[in-house]
């Protein structure tokens, strides 16, 4: 399957299956969208017509291009067939019953009160709580019990707001790292703080201890300080941003991310991921308000054409800073074309319900952190392990195949068949689709690989 | 090529043959929470030896 499109003056063919892209001429991109439907003479004629006042397409060249098209699908890099489907599903069945990375939810309550929260204000639709220090440790040994053969395991100290439990996630830690050598396991934490309760303590520890560490800020103050508020109604930029900045200073190059929201309050949210580059952050994340349809945050049609025009201006934008010493990554135009994931991973998908699931602060284990308070998607606890197999089974078949919606799309084994929380979320099934959702993920995509041929052109001068 | 660039990328179809160890991060778990993209993940496999050609 061929995904051909034109984005800031590049000319960009994906060969989907082989994963192979290619940056092409017009004269060449004519004739790759022609060459599976028309003759070669006929393809020679239409652009010999098309081109007629082009010194540069003769017939011989012409033909020379399409020999040139050939070799690749020769080769594999080209209209390479979708052979995979046989084998979706048949890694996360191979995985047995592993779990490999989990979601604490550590305190079920927050400091602030934003009014755009899938969690409602940290108590995910129920009691507010925190958890023990028995109920973290237990879920160390339970990763540890059913994670096999992997090496590397990933926990996220999550909520809510973490830091309300601050000693309990140190605890928790200091446990894992007391038992990781002797499994064979390499546990790495991220934290994900509003960075009200940030101390020295906490950056200390955090930029010791957690691979990675995810702040939340909106961006422009204006907009952070409208949702982003205490129970009083105060907004948290002015209090929040100089702890992050201090915190990112100290960090020494280890990872982390600035990570906003966006709303229908600004669909122009490049305005605000700059703002945050302006700040000094360079490691930028900006994602598409979670919420229903029917709430005033929600992104309305025309604010999605909005913000698939504004991912394009984030692109160029991006290339331009690069050029002046002044770059920055937005999560999402990460793109590892030469040693990013196998075939195995793109075709099944983000591991919830399966390999990845959440813990809640009484120990129930759901199949992700946007599922917890959603009673029916209790998948067991950590006491007991999985015991809704079925529920699990329903996560287990989820993948780039299992959505008839996807079947003919180009970016399937880019988003692997995409969010089941966010499907669910607007369809009622895991297996059904967010349209919006999609519809940006590819535009993200385009702008992501548009990059990659934009600094290819760079470098060959 | 003069009118084809291509850029170096890992094949996928090859990446089958020694693929799926699983040991690569989970696909929202540390960053965004809120989608699923599974393209901009990093290949731990180390035995991967397709990966760079």
């Amino acid at each position: 399957m061929l995904h051909q499109y034109k984005l800031n003056g590049y000319n960009i063919v994906l060969d989907t299956c082989s994963g192979a892209v290619h940056v092409v001429d017009d004269v060449a991109y004519d004739i790759i969208a022609e060459y599976e439907n028309k003759s070669r003479d006929k393809i020679v004629r239409d652009m010999l017509d098309k081109y007629n006042d082009r010194s540069d397409v003769t017939e011989e060249e012409i033909n020379a291009c399409i020999d040139d098209i050939e070799a690749l699908k020769e080769d594999g890099q080209l209209f390479t067939p979708d052979t995979f489907e046989d084998m979706a599903g048949t890694f996360k069945e191979r995985s047995g019953k592993v779990i490999k990375a989990l979601c604490l939810h550590v305190a079920h309550t927050c400091n602030l009160n934003c009014s755009y929260c899938f969690a409602s204000q940290g108590k995910y639709h129920g009691e507010r709580a925190m958890m023990s220090f028995e109920v973290g440790k237990r879920a160390i040994d339970f990763l540890i019990e059913n994670s096999g053969g992997r090496r590397n395991l990933e926990v996220d100290f999550f909520g809510g707001e973490p830091l309300m439990n601050w000693d309990v996630v140190k605890q928790i830690v200091g446990y894992a790292r007391s038992v990781e050598k002797q499994y064979g396991k390499n546990f790495r934490f991220t934290l994900t703080t509003n960075g009200v309760l940030i101390d020295d303590d906490v950056i200390d520890f955090s930029n010791r201890e957690m691979s990675n560490v995810v702040l939340s800020l909106d961006g422009r103050k204006e907009i952070h300080d409208a949702t982003r508020v205490d129970y009083a109604g105060n907004g948290s930029y002015d209090r929040i941003v100089p702890k992050f900045q201090k915190l990112v200073a100290a960090r020494g190059g280890k990872n982390y991310y600035m990570r906003g929201t966006f709303t229908h309050r600004n669909p122009d949210f490049t305005n605000d991921v700059f703002h945050m580059a302006d700040l000094g952050f360079t490691e930028l994340s900006m994602e598409p308000v979670v919420c229903a349809p029917d709430d005033p945050m929600a992104l309305t049609p025309e604010d999605i054409e909005t913000v698939k025009e504004q991912y394009e201006i984030l692109a160029k934008e991006m290339l331009k800073r690069e050029k002046e010493g002044r770059g920055f990554t937005f999560y999402h135009y990460m793109i590892d074309l030469t040693a990013g994931p196998c075939i195995y991973k793109r075709i099944s998908g983000c591991g919830s319900g399966t390999e990845y699931m959440a813990v809640t602060p009484w120990g129930d284990l759901y199949p992700c952190h946007q599922f917890v308070g959603e009673e029916a998607y209790k998948l067991g606890d950590i006491w007991s392990g999985v015991t809704n197999d079925d529920l699990r089974d329903d996560f287990r078949a989820c993948n780039a195949y299992a959505r008839p919606e996807c079947n003919d799309c180009w970016a399937k084994l880019y988003c692997s068949g995409g969010c089941a929380a966010n499907a669910y979320h607007a369809s009622g099934s895991i297996r059904g689709i967010y349209k919006p959702g999609c519809e940006l993920f590819k535009k993200r995509i385009e702008c992501a690989i548009m990059i990659k041929a934009a600094e290819n052109a760079e470098s060959e001068g | 090529m003069k009118r084809i660039k291509t850029l170096k990328t890992r094949n996928l179809c090859k990446s089958a043959k020694n693929g799926g160890c699983g040991e690569c991060q989970t696909s929202c778990q540390s960053a965004c929470k809120t989608s699923c993209g599974v393209a901009n993940q990093s290949c731990e496999n180390k035995n991967a030896s397709e990966k760079k050609n």
